[in-house]
């Protein structure tokens, strides 16, 4: 015992005693494997998050892949006053916040109704299944599910075939600008809720029996005590999901997007991020797409920070 | 207990039939894709009301889609980036969650930070996009892997699995003289088993979905991995190749039904391993909901 104390005590005398270098020093030869570990996830972060990030550069300049990015011209804040004047800022702007917002609002009471519904029902074995069917379409990729939707909103797909039947004319909805919203909306729901539920049936899970004995006592009914236990009890999960989701507001579904959205019904369906795709990598405005996903990065920032200091003061849940 | 009243009954009935019909809603779709498949292309074209079962029975649709070369590679990339790519994931995600969960390492905060910074601020697509060609890996298929290399979430979910890991355990290796290595591999990684099954569901899920870096790096289609091919079949509707050679009139026809028959190919395997899974996934999506 004393020996290992006199170690301990020579090593937190290391520690504290000598200047910076001389701990550095220290810790260097006590856990160079240790950094040697951490080189490889280093380089990942410099090579792939830090040297992009220096690469924003180009957002200043009109950049021309040959000349670099030191070499292009530098053109100061022109890049982004165009976009700010240009007609798509505006379209930009409420395109992402409106199917962010219409995604959010669908999409959260519906997971929740669905973990109250599955957790009413008394079989298990039925509960299984639903909850074994309703999670299934998370797992097929985001391109079939987009190919699956193309095709049944098609001229000849099983929506107008549907429609069909009640006398309807078949449109081609993909191609009628009000139409994309909703498409989004809906198959976003076919896909996702009851993948989405699972958190929220977690937390219902997670709420205390007793409180219901208690209520079932007192004669609270079934409606009551949803209204007043389960509801209240899951608030915490549905607050935090909320939250992350506003943080993330500027980052719709851009790749499902991209997959579904054509040059007809731009007007409903461009986003920013679709917007920095386009402007960048297919009319090679390097500069202006740049600057675009600069501003974007921006607010995201302010956004996800302002989130998680919510999330952490109501729950000490955060991010990281 | 009371027996249950009439307005109790009522919701209960009401609530099975409403969930039977959330699940006819979601299976529907799937089941009328899968009729579609092997139904005779020219009936299909024909039909108009909903579909019950096949419309007649033909597999020309899968013989034309099997023979596609594209559909081949695709499916051997994908298993290509699913093996190496987890295998780079796990090990850079295990190396940093153990870093960050060591004991007495003077520079762990400030590289810590450096990480978590990442979660917040990003260089954008453009910068992203030159960066990883001015590392020579435009046109590589290695562009699938590397950039995607970490994700700082799947990080974070590793660290806490990691740092779950009783002391007294790593104490009693350190002093049976096991390496950093040794410690990580054969003690650490093994004690947090259901982190590191998850951590193998998630970032295999991603790299199954994966299409878009492979969209914008991938210049040759015979390294397009399977998301990238059915994207173009699907979407940008290039069946041509595979309706080719078909009776005059009937090629329209018979790429519908390639179209399904693609989907089917492209989304079966995972639908069969998955209700195996489910377990795994649902117990992930807590881990990550908590530990997050």
């Amino acid at each position: 015992m004393d020996i290992k104390n006199n170690a301990l005590a020579k090593t937190a005398r290391a520690y504290a005693g000598g200047g910076f270098g001389k701990r550095a020093a220290k810790d260097f030869k006590r856990n160079y494997s240790l950094y040697l570990i951490a080189l490889p996830v280093l380089l990942f972060y410099i090579l792939f998050a830090y040297k992009p990030m220096y690469g924003v550069w180009i957002a200043f300049t009109r950049f021309n892949p040959a000349q670099g990015i030191v070499g292009s011209p530098w053109v100061g804040l022109a890049n982004f006053t165009s976009f700010f004047r240009s007609h798509y800022f505006a379209r930009l702007m409420k395109n992402t916040l409106f199917i962010s917002a219409a995604s959010i609002l669908f999409s959260i009471p519906s997971a929740v109704l669905l973990a109250l519904l599955i957790n009413e029902v008394k079989s298990k074995a039925f509960a299984k299944t639903v909850q074994t069917i309703t999670y299934m379409p998370h797992f097929i990729s985001l391109v079939v599910v987009c190919g699956i939707v193309a095709d049944f909103v098609s001229l000849d797909g099983l929506v107008n075939k549907i429609l069909a039947l009640f006398g309807a004319e078949a449109v081609s909805f993909l191609q009628m600008p009000e139409y994309f919203v909703p498409i989004y909306i809906i198959s976003d729901l076919w896909q996702e809720v009851g993948w989405s539920s699972i958190i929220y049936l977690a937390a219902i899970v997670g709420i205390d029996a007793e409180l219901y004995e208690a209520a079932t006592i007192d004669g609270a009914g079934r409606v009551r005590q949803v209204l007043h236990i389960t509801l209240p009890g899951i608030l915490p999960t549905v607050v935090i999901m909320l939250l992350l989701r506003l943080g993330a507001i500027m980052n719709v579904g851009f790749e499902k997007i991209i997959l579904l959205y054509n040059p007809m019904i731009y007007d409903t369906s461009d986003v920013i991020s679709t917007y920095v795709y386009r402007a960048g990598l297919e009319n090679f405005d390097f500069g202006l797409s740049a600057a675009v996903g600069l501003f974007n990065s921006v607010i995201n920032f302010a956004l996800i920070l302002i989130s998680n200091t919510l999330c952490r003061k109501l729950n000490e849940t955060s991010l990281w | 207990m009371a027996r249950p009243s009439v307005s109790r009954k009522v919701f209960v009935g009401t609530n099975t039939v409403f969930l039977v019909f959330l699940c006819a809603v979601t299976l529907y779709p799937l089941l009328y894709i899968l009729f579609s498949s092997l139904s005779e292309p020219e009936s299909l074209l024909m039909y108009t009301g909903v579909l019950y079962k096949p419309l007649g029975f033909s597999l020309e649709s899968y013989r034309r889609a099997f023979s596609y070369p594209l559909l081949f590679s695709g499916y051997m990339n994908t298993l290509f980036v699913l093996a190496v790519g987890l295998a780079v994931n796990l090990t850079l995600t295990a190396f940093g969650a153990f870093f960050l969960t060591r004991g007495n390492v003077m520079w762990q905060r400030p590289i810590a930070l450096v990480i978590v910074f990442t979660m917040f601020f990003n260089g954008g697509l453009i910068p992203f996009y030159f960066t990883v060609k001015d590392l020579g890996l435009y046109n590589s298929i290695w562009s699938l892997i590397f950039p995607t290399a970490i994700n700082t979430f799947n990080l974070i979910i590793m660290r806490t699995g990691f740092a779950a890991v009783p002391r007294s355990l790593e104490e009693s290796a350190e002093i049976d003289g096991a390496s950093h290595l040794t410690m990580m591999f054969k003690i650490i990684m093994p004690l947090s088993l259901p982190t590191v099954s998850i951590m193998i569901l998630y970032y295999g899920v991603a790299h199954w979905n994966a299409w878009f870096n492979a969209s914008i790096f991938l210049r040759d289609s015979y390294k397009w991995p399977l998301q990238l091919v059915a994207r173009q079949v699907l979407l940008q509707n290039d069946t041509s190749r595979m309706a080719a050679g078909a009776v005059q009139g009937s090629e329209l026809a018979i790429s519908e039904t390639i179209k399904y028959s693609v989907i089917v190919i492209s989304t079966l395997p995972i639908l069969v391993i998955y209700p195996f899974l489910q377990r795994y996934f649902v117990k992930g999506v807590m881990v990550g909901a908590i530990k997050a």
